[in-house]
């Protein structure tokens, strides 16, 4: 248990839709150990956002266990799932999701409000995050003012500057072109091979799936491998 | 970057909004801190002036006046220590100032307002002088009158033998209340009640009203009881009231001005309640993705919905303290001695609590709703 990051143990998830009960997830069994760069991939409302969010602690499950770091986050609650995420997990979401109102550096050190860092201490480490990805030079502008490959790389560093073991990315590359999709894949397999981040991936892109370590194909709420075990 | 900054960085989204928004808000407690010194003002007048004598006036209206030969019979009824009579002038000076000035005799006014100070000889001067006139410090000050100039006053009611309403009046005293609240009423002029009486052409051995000092305040029921029976199925019934009470009155001669102030205000804070209101629940409903990230971030529900009250609370406070500040202004500016206008202390304490309500009513519900968005339905955009 020691050496997995991520343990999902027999998880169930549904969803009511109105009057309608929908089940996403059929007793999903997973490890991911530490280090790991998985891509999860499978076609739409096959689940992998929903196991994404369940792991990240966006969400919880109807059933079944969540390990992550050794925590068992499925019986935490609600404030205390988010003070876990504070510090343990970093987000990165295929619209980058900045805040339009506030320069690059200010959207890297907003989770850092959250810590007791001085401001000092705080600028230190956006500085050291931007640097990362590469964008120190662009620290002073808005979203806006940015290209969609340097709005991610924002993202990136604000997910990054708390230093959380574990990266999660929805989509990262979904809403850029192949050359800078292939930058952000390159600085991710960065901040994973230099920088020891456990990074889980939902992707729809095979070549984005190359850059992972292993992939992971997800249909109907199961894992591909343990369906056709099942069968 | 402070919780603070970031409360700052998102109320300043929207340049235009903003500045519509604190407009009215400005606007709204300019008028609230303009309205709210108008009805201090006339509730002070009422309030300081204390129990100590009491007014008989005609039972009809203080508009009509009373016969002098009621005097004697005000004098002897028991508790009754001194009594004087003053006649409304009407004064107007230069074009169109209407002041306010009244006939009195000097040393009755000397007996029964001893708040009003001013030396011996200015009263012997008063006294003496039958073209005489006194002004309180106000009066004087705000028209640079000086004791020995000649004051010509028109009067819009009394016109003299000759028919000319234009009176002149030597200005031989100007007297100072003995504290800061009679200081705020020293905006009155008085003139000699003999001279007036035999100058003008119509009315004459009448008075307004009859200001009678007690010898014992915890009498002024009975006395005032007793005068209005003396006179009672008479020609001249009398209505007798302490001297607060009958401020209240004259002022409700143009209205409750504390009815009326509240009304305009409830009215102007509820069309506020609706503008700032929807302001905020507008720019939540903008934001639905930029709170779910935060909340992705780590902030707690309860942080969300002090970043949500923060802002609404930082609006109504810019909005608010600008509009009192700048009512305070107005208030020195155009607060002359005939209407002290004062956003004082009192007018600000109300106005800041009225600030922290405000920022409750509108902020309290759209903050809820941003502290109860679900991430997982927030990002997927449902």
């Amino acid at each position: 248990m020691s050496d997995a990051m991520v343990q999902v143990r027999n998880v169930h998830k549904s969803y009511v839709r109105g009057k309608q009960t929908v089940e996403v997830l059929h007793g999903l069994t997973l490890d991911i150990p530490k280090g790991d760069f998985v891509a999860l991939m499978g076609p739409s409302g096959s689940g992998k956002t929903t196991l994404l969010n369940l792991i990240g602690g966006l969400d919880g499950p109807t059933s079944g266990e969540i390990h992550v770091g050794g925590e068992r986050i499925d019986k935490l609650s609600g404030g205390d799932l988010a003070k876990w995420r504070a510090r343990n997990v970093g987000f990165v979401f295929q619209f980058y999701n900045l805040m339009p109102v506030l320069t690059a550096e200010r959207n890297v050190e907003l989770p850092l409000l959250l810590t007791n860092l001085s401001a000092v201490q705080r600028r230190k480490s956006v500085a050291v995050a931007l640097e990362v990805v590469g964008l120190t030079d662009r620290a002073r502008h808005k979203p806006k003012e940015l290209s969609g490959g340097q709005e991610q790389r924002v993202a990136i560093a604000r997910a990054l500057v708390s230093d959380p073991a574990l990266l999660i990315c929805d989509e990262p590359t979904g809403d850029l072109d192949r050359k800078t999709a292939d930058e952000i894949l390159g600085l991710l397999q960065v901040l994973n091979r230099d920088h020891g981040k456990t990074i889980v991936m939902v992707t729809h892109d095979p070549k984005a799936a190359e850059f992972a370590s292993r992939t992971l194909h997800l249909e109907k709420g199961q894992l591909l491998e343990q369906a056709a075990a099942a069968a | 970057m402070t919780r603070t900054g970031f409360v700052l960085a998102n109320l300043g989204r929207k340049k235009t909004r903003l500045v519509l928004t604190l407009l009215s808000i400005v606007t709204a407690f300019l008028l609230f801190g303009l309205l709210q010194a108008v009805n201090v003002l006339f509730s002070a007048g009422a309030d300081f002036v204390g129990a100590t004598r009491l007014v008989t006036q005609a039972r009809v209206s203080f508009t009509q006046s009373l016969p002098m030969r009621l005097l004697p019979q005000i004098e002897s009824v028991p508790g009754v220590d001194k009594v004087m009579w003053q006649q409304w002038f009407g004064a107007v000076w230069q074009e169109n100032t209407q002041l306010i000035f009244f006939a009195t005799d000097s040393a009755r006014l000397h007996a029964v307002y001893p708040e009003y100070i001013m030396p011996d000889a200015e009263w012997k001067a008063f006294a003496d002088t039958r073209t005489g006139m006194i002004v309180g410090r106000q009066l004087a000050n705000q028209y640079g009158w000086k004791i020995g100039d000649k004051v010509p006053i028109a009067s819009n009611i009394f016109p003299q033998q000759d028919g000319s309403k234009a009176w002149t009046f030597d200005l031989v005293g100007i007297y100072d209340g003995k504290d800061e609240e009679w200081q705020r009423s020293t905006n009155v002029g008085w003139i000699n009640y003999g001279y007036f009486d035999e100058a003008n052409q119509f009315g004459k051995g009448r008075a307004g009203t009859f200001t009678i000092k007690l010898t014992d305040p915890d009498r002024a029921a009975e006395v005032a009881s007793t005068i209005d029976r003396m006179f009672e199925n008479s020609s001249d019934e009398t209505k007798t009231q302490t001297e607060k009470d009958f401020n209240i009155g004259f002022f409700k001669q143009i209205g409750d001005i504390g009815l009326i102030v509240r009304w305009i205000l409830f009215a102007v804070f509820f069309t506020l309640l609706l503008v700032v209101g929807n302001t905020i629940a507008q720019s939540v409903r903008e934001r639905v993705p930029e709170l779910a990230i935060l909340k992705t971030l780590g902030f707690s529900n309860g942080s969300v919905l002090a970043f949500v009250l923060a802002e609404a609370a930082a609006l109504c406070i810019i909005g608010g303290l600008i509009g009192l500040g700048i009512a305070t202004v107005i208030g020195i500016a155009i607060g002359g001695a005939n209407f002290p206008i004062v956003v004082d202390g009192q007018v600000w304490v109300v106005g800041l609590i009225s600030i922290l309500v405000l920022s409750l009513a509108v902020g309290l519900l759209p903050a809820l709703r941003a502290s109860r968005i679900t991430i997982v339905d927030a990002l997927a955009g449902r």
